[in-house]
This record gives structure tokens, sequence and C-alpha cells, in this order.
């Protein structure tokens, strides 16, 4: 990616010959993705926002570690993963895709919330936004990296360590899931959106 | 009777209806999966031939194929969530902090793991060749040599096994590899000091 003209490279071969400032391309590059992605964990925008940040600062001491044998932000969103997964398992939180039973509860729970604020969605963005939110970690995970983060199959394996033919099964699992929501909670603009 | 043959009638229409909406969301999860590998550009050119062709010839598909793509078009476009305005001022305080670690690679010496892998292959060696001392071989009734393996424990001779000469040898390489080892690691503290040193005096 570039974006203000210095390619990741770049920026990388700059922070490890000392100029600490160029790192803050990467985290205004990056910030988004990152944030996003967590967010999809989390569920609270505090949290994501210390978990970011956690991410940037290991990044930044293992720079040294990446071999640039894969995209930048491929290394950056492994080690995303990583670190909201510890995160959550050290503030004891459930970590839904590691227990499938709590899944299905908190995902109930997070749809009768959603059912108390339908009135306000009005917009695409909210709709779609609501119904990701209802979906487990993993699939929102998957459809956030392959849509928004610019990661292939065999990129969004390494960073959940799974096949690319699971990732791939996994992908058409989660758009099926967020159609089904969709259908389900927003008809009436489904529908718009289906005719236009 | 009459009655029993009109609950059997209504169980078997009840039946056929329930199969054939299995049969129909499974023909449509198909032809969605298959959509979707079109849209991502997965398919081989053949499917994707064939998929073009269901599209123009068939409804269903059509249909189908503007579901998903209106779906996919609208992730494409989702925008991300953004952290607070301080956000990359936060992280760059937390980085001054901090020095880039140096890479695993510099410090997991290679001749390390394989001291270590040489340890313990002279170890199972070892035992190996203590094991095969341990056979007797006894002559049976055809003349032929049979190995006859006896290992109690209780029976063991321990002063016999360390003062085994094999034992010894055995001894005698770990020590020397021990050493290597050792050698190698003060040789990395020296250099690495060394270094230091040089850097210090060259940014100054």
């Amino acid at each position: 990616m570039t974006i203000t003209g210095h390619s990741d490279e770049e920026i990388i071969n700059r922070t490890l010959k000392g100029d600490q400032s160029a790192f803050a391309q990467l985290v205004e590059r990056y910030q988004n993705y990152v944030f996003t992605l967590i967010l999809r964990f989390t569920d609270n925008r505090e949290d994501a926002e210390e978990i970011a940040q956690d991410v940037f600062v290991k990044a930044y001491r293992s720079l040294a570690d990446f071999r640039g044998d894969s995209k930048f932000s491929t290394w950056l969103f492994t080690i995303s993963r990583t670190t909201c997964l510890s995160f959550l398992r050290k503030k004891k939180l459930d970590i839904q895709s590691l227990d499938n039973e709590r899944t299905g509860l908190q995902l109930e729970s997070r749809e009768s919330a959603f059912h108390a604020n339908l009135v306000e969605q009005k917009s695409r963005h909210a709709m779609l936004n609501q119904a990701i939110s209802m979906l487990s970690p993993d699939d929102a995970q998957v459809l956030n990296l392959f849509y928004k983060g610019d990661q292939t199959l065999e990129e969004i394996g390494k960073i959940m360590r799974l096949d690319p033919n699971t990732v791939k099964v996994k992908l058409h699992r989660a758009r099926q899931r967020l159609k089904d929501k969709m259908e389900k909670y927003f008809s009436h603009e489904v529908r718009e959106i289906y005719s236009d | 009777m009459r009655y029993g043959k009109y609950i059997r009638i209504k169980i078997e229409q009840y039946h056929s209806t329930e199969q054939l909406l299995i049969k129909r969301k499974v023909m449509d999860q198909d032809i969605e999966h298959r959509i979707w590998e079109f849209i991502d550009g997965h398919c081989s050119p053949s499917e994707k031939a064939a998929i073009i062709q269901n599209l123009t010839d068939n409804p269903i598909w059509k249909s189908k194929y503007d579901e998903l793509k209106s779906i996919h078009d609208m992730l494409q476009k989702e925008e991300l969530d953004m952290p607070s305005l301080r956000f990359t001022k936060n992280v760059m305080e937390e980085i001054s902090r901090y020095q880039v670690a140096p890479a695993t690679k510099n410090y997991i010496n290679k001749n390390v793991i394989r001291g270590i892998s040489s340890f313990f292959l002279v170890m199972i060696i070892g035992l190996i060749i203590y094991f095969v001392g341990q056979i007797h071989w006894n002559g049976n009734s055809t003349g032929n040599l049979v190995p006859a393996f006896t290992l109690e424990a209780d029976k063991l001779n321990w002063s016999k096994m360390l003062n085994n000469t094999y034992v010894n040898i055995f001894i005698g390489i770990n020590t020397i590899l021990g050493l290597i080892l050792l050698d190698k690691y003060m040789q990395g503290r020296k250099k690495d000091g060394r270094s230091g040193e040089w850097s210090k005096g060259d940014s100054a």
C-alpha cells in the first residue's frame, strides 16, 4: 500500500535505520484496519483502542523480524489476532470462536440488544455493521480481512492459521450467515438493495 | 379405516413437501456457492462459461446473482471504524520508550541447535550400543546363534555400566560437545560486547 507516497518496505527500512517517526506513517495507514478488526472481537471501543495500540507497539518492537515474505498488512493482522485473543483471555471475556456454546448465548443477547435499537438504524452502512456485529468474531474477521484488509485466501489462512480451502468455506458461510441476518432483521432495506 | 387412509395420505404429502423443501434448499445453496465462486473469480474458465450461460438462460440464477452481487458490492464499500484522533500520537508516545528488538535469527544460533541435536543423537547411539552389548549370543540345538536379550532392572550391574568403555566414550563426547557449546556462547558474548563498544563510539 502506498498512500503517502512511500511503500511499506521503504518506511520499514527507515524505521529500522533509526527513524522512529517514520513508523507513524504505518500507524496512520493501518490504524483503521487494525481497529475495525479488533472491534469485531471486543465490541468495545475502549478495549479495541487499547489492544490496537498494543498491536502497533508489538509490531514496532519486532519490526526486525518482519522478513518481507508476506505483506506487512498480513503480518500486522496476525499480530492483531494473537494480541486480541490473549487480551480477551487475560480479561476472561468470552472468546466466542473458542467456545461455541457461549457463542450462541452471546449472539442471542446481541440480537435482542439490536432489536431495541432497530428504529435508529437507518443507513445501509449502519445496517451492514449491525448485521456483521451479530456474526461470530471469526465470521466477521474473515469478511473484514477479505473485503477491507485486501487479503487473499492464502493470506487470511496465514493470519488465522487455517488452510486456504477452509478459509474459502468459512468465507462462503460467513456471507451466507450475513445474508440470512440481513434478510431476517432488515427485510425492507434488503428488498430495496436487491431492487437497486 | 377410511380415516387411517386419509392420515397416511396426509403424512405422505407432508413428507414429499418436506423433501421438496430440503431439495430446494440444497439446490439454492449449491447455486449460491457457485455464484460466490464466480463473483470472487475463483472458478475455472469452463465453470465460468457454464455460470454465464445459466445467468442468461435461467431467471432463478439471475435473481440469485443480483442478490449476492449487491451484498458483495455493499461489503466492498463498507466503511472502516476509526479510533480516536489521538491514536497515532498515543502509539508514538508509547513507542518512544522502546527500541526495535534485534531480529530473532540473530540470536538464535544454528550451531547451538546443531549442538543440541548432536547431543541427543550421541545419547541415543550410546544407548543403542549399550543395549546391543547386553545381548548374549547363545548357540541352540541347530548350531545357530540366537540372541538372548535379558534386561532386568534389579540384576543390572551399575558399576559395570559406569566403567564400561562405551559409556566413558559417550561421556567424553558429551563433555567435548558441552565445552564447544560453552566456547560458542562465550565467543558470542565477547563479540556482542565489542560491537556494542564500536557502535557507541561510532554514534558519538
